[in-house]
C-alpha cells in the first residue's frame, strides 16, 4: 500500500507545487503508515528528481519520454496509471493546478476511487476541509472507501523541507499518437518573467482608480522592487486596459498570495471572492468609504499616484538597509 | 453541428452564504440563484456564437430538481434550443458527471461545454470526470474556441502560460474568461423560452462519493490597521516586521 504523489515538471524543473504536494502527501503517508512514491513525467535532471528526497520521498518513478514534457490528459492519466500500478497505490496525491485539475478526474474515474478535489489541510479523522463559495465558507467533506484521488489547493498547507535524497527508478509508459488528446501548436510564454498568479506569493493588483493603461507604469515599478505579481480587477480586465490573464476575483482567478496590494479597487464582492484568501491584504485607496477597507489588513486613505512611488522608494530602502 | 452545455445552479455572486440544519444545508433563503457564471457567460454564449456562425443545435443540460426549471429558462432565453433536466439533488461532481454522462451518449454531441468550476463547489473536475466517462479527449481552461474544418482551435490559459491547441471532434471543453462575452436575453428570447422543450428525465441513481458532512464560516477579518498616506514607509516596516509578508 502506498501513497503517490505526482509532483509536477515545467520546463524540466520540479514546480514549488511538488514540493508542496509531496510534502502533503507524506504528511497522509505518515497518517496511514503507507509507503510515499512520487513520479515525474517528462524531462527532469537527475539532480532535480532526488531533490524531492527534502519532501520526505524515499522513492521516484521518472518517466523520461520528452512526449510529456507537456501536459495532455489521456497522456498523463496513462502514465500515472502506470506509476499508480508500480507503486500499488491506494491514494493518489496531485496539486490542484491546471495539471491536477484536469488529470484528477480521469485518474480517479480509471481506477474507481473516489475523488477529493481541492483540499485545503491534512484530513482530521477522515474529513477533508475544502475552500467553497469562492472563499466565503470552509467545507468539511467525508470521502467514501480509502481509495482517494486527492487535489491539493496550491499556496495552502504550509510545509517545511528537510535534507532526505531520493532513490530514482525510471518508470516505462508504452505512449502511442492516439493517447494524446489534442495537437499542442503552440506555447506562449505570459508570465513576463513573473511568477505566475496561482503560485504567486506577493501580488500587487490595480483597478479602475489608475484612471488608464498608460498609468500602470508605477504599478510595475512597485511589483518589481517587490519581486511580486502584477493583477487586476474585472473592468479594467474587460475594457482592455490589461489582459484578461490578470483579472483576479470570483470570475477570474482565485488567488491566495501571502500579500496582497490592491491600488484603486474599490473591492467588489465578486473581486474579494477571488482574493479574501490572502494572508494580508493592503488597500490603497482615496475613497475611505471603499468596501475593500473592510476586507483589509492594513489601508492608506490617498491619491495612488502619490502614495504608490512612496511604497517602491520605502521597499527600494528596505532591502538595501 | 451538435453541441451539448452543461449548466449548474449556483447563488448569485452577491448573496450572503449562511447554513442551516446545524450547518448541514446551504440557507437558501432570500437568495437568488443563477446560471454559473462559467457555465453561462464563457461556455454557452461561445456555443450560442458557434451555432449562429455554422448552423446546428445547442442543447442545455442541467442535473437538479424542478426548481432549476427558472435557470433553464434563462439558458434557453439566451438562445439554447432545447434542454433536458435531470431530475435529482446534485451532491456531488461525481454523481452530476455520471447522469450526465448518460445523457451525453444517448444524444451523440460534436462537442460538450462546460466551465471550468462552479462558483460554490470551486472542484473543477466535473469536465475531466465526464471526458473520461465518455472516453472523448479533454480541454480544460480552454479561454478561446474556434471551429476549424473537421477540428477546434483552442486556447488555454495556465499557470504563466497560454497553449494553442486543436482537438478533433467530439471532445470535452471545459471555458474560463475571454471565450466569450456574457449577454442579456432579448424580450424575443424571453417570450420563445416559454415554449421550448424540457425534457424531464429519471437518473439512474448513481450517488455521490464526496458528500459535504458540514459548512463553516471563516472567522471575521480583524479591524484594518490604517496608515497615514504620508507615512508610506511605515507600511512598508509593518508588512515586514509585523504582518512578516515582505
Amino acid at each position: 500500500m502506498s501513497v503517490l504523489v505526482l509532483a509536477e515538471c515545467a520546463n524540466g524543473k520540479l514546480k514549488k507545487n511538488a514540493f508542496e504536494a509531496a510534502a502533503f502527501a507524506s504528511g497522509l503517508a505518515a497518517q496511514t503508515g503507507a509507503d510515499l512514491v512520487a513520479v515525474v513525467l517528462g524531462s527532469a535532471s537527475a539532480d532535480d528528481l532526488a531533490s524531492l528526497g527534502k519532501a520526505g520521498v524515499a522513492r521516484v518513478l521518472h518517466a523520461s519520454d520528452s512526449r510529456l514534457d507537456r501536459m495532455t490528459s489521456t497522456s498523463y492519466t496513462k502514465a500515472l496509471q502506470s506509476a499508480a500500478d508500480a507503486a500499488g497505490a491506494s491514494i493518489i496525491v496531485l496539486s490542484h493546478s491546471s495539471v491536477g485539475k484536469t488529470i484528477a478526474p480521469r485518474i480517479a474515474v480509471r481506477r474507481n476511487m473516489t475523488l477529493v478535489p481541492g483540499v485545503s489541510a491534512l484530513p482530521e479523522n477522515g474529513t477533508f476541509r475544502k475552500s467553497m463559495f469562492s472563499g466565503k465558507a470552509w467545507g468539511d467533506l467525508k470521502p467514501e472507501g480509502d481509495q482517494l484521488v486527492i487535489t491539493v489547493n496550491p499556496n495552502t498547507t504550509s510545509f517545511t523541507l528537510g535534507d532526505g535524497v531520493a532513490t530514482v527508478e525510471s518508470l516505462a509508459v508504452e505512449l502511442s499518437d492516439s493517447d494524446f488528446d489534442y495537437k499542442i501548436k503552440e506555447v506562449v510564454n505570459e508570465s513576463a518573467g513573473m511568477t505566475p498568479l496561482p503560485e504567486a506569493e506577493l501580488v500587487v493588483s490595480a483597478g479602475r482608480g489608475m484612471k488608464g493603461p498608460e498609468n500602470w507604469g508605477i504599478i510595475e515599478e512597485l511589483a518589481g522592487e517587490l519581486g511580486a505579481t502584477t493583477a487586476c480587477s474585472r473592468p479594467v480586465a474587460d475594457i482592455g486596459w490589461r489582459p484578461h490573464h490578470e483579472h483576479v476575483g470570483q470570475t477570474g482567478i482565485a488567488i491566495k498570495p501571502n500579500l496582497y496590494i490592491a491600488i484603486g479597487i474599490s473591492g467588489a464582492i465578486q473581486h474579494l471572492a477571488g482574493v479574501n484568501q490572502s494572508k494580508c491584504i493592503v488597500v490603497v485607496n482615496k475613497d475611505p468609504e471603499a468596501p475593500f477597507f473592510k476586507a483589509a489588513d492594513y489601508g492608506i486613505v490617498g491619491d495612488a499616484f502619490e502614495v504608490v512611488p512612496k511604497l517602491t522608494e520605502a521597499v527600494r530602502k528596505l532591502k538595501n538597509s | 453541428m451538435k453541441i451539448l452545455v452543461c449548466i449548474s445552479k449556483v447563488p448569485d455572486t452577491t448573496a450572503k452564504i449562511s447554513f442551516t440544519d446545524n450547518n448541514t444545508k446551504f440557507n437558501e433563503d432570500k437568495v437568488q440563484f443563477i446560471i454559473n457564471p462559467y457555465d453561462e457567460w464563457y461556455a454557452l454564449v461561445r456555443a450560442l456564437e458557434l451555432k449562429e456562425g455554422a448552423g446546428g443545435t445547442v442543447t442545455i443540460v442541467n442535473a437538479g430538481s424542478a426548481d432549476n426549471e427558472q435557470i433553464i429558462r434563462k439558458g434557453l432565453a439566451l438562445g439554447a434550443d432545447d434542454a433536458i433536466r435531470i431530475d435529482m439533488q446534485a451532491n456531488d461532481a461525481f454523481q452530476v458527471a455520471a447522469e450526465i454522462a448518460a445523457v451525453a451518449k444517448e444524444g451523440s454531441y460534436d462537442l460538450i461545454l462546460c466551465g471550468k468550476e462552479t462558483i460554490d463547489y470551486n472542484g473543477g473536475v466535473f469536465g475531466g470526470l465526464l471526458a473520461e466517462m465518455l472516453s472523448m479527449p479533454y480541454v480544460s481552461l480552454a479561454s478561446k474556441l474556434d471551429l476549424q474544418e473537421n477540428s477546434l482551435l483552442l486556447e488555454r490559459e495556465i499557470e504563466g502560460e497560454k497553449e494553442v491547441i486543436e482537438v478533433a471532434m467530439p471532445c470535452v471543453v471545459s471555458a474560463q474568461k475571454g471565450m466569450a462575452e456574457a449577454r442579456i436575453p432579448n424580450m424575443r428570447g424571453i417570450l420563445a423560452s416559454k415554449s421550448k422543450p424540457v425534457a424531464v428525465i429519471t437518473p439512474s441513481g448513481t450517488t455521490a462519493r464526496v458528500p459535504v458532512a458540514s459548512f463553516s464560516l471563516p472567522p471575521e477579518k480583524g479591524a484594518c490597521k490604517m496608515v497615514d498616506a504620508d507615512q508610506a514607509e511605515e507600511l512598508i516596516r509593518l508588512l515586514h516586521e509585523e504582518a512578516k509578508v515582505i
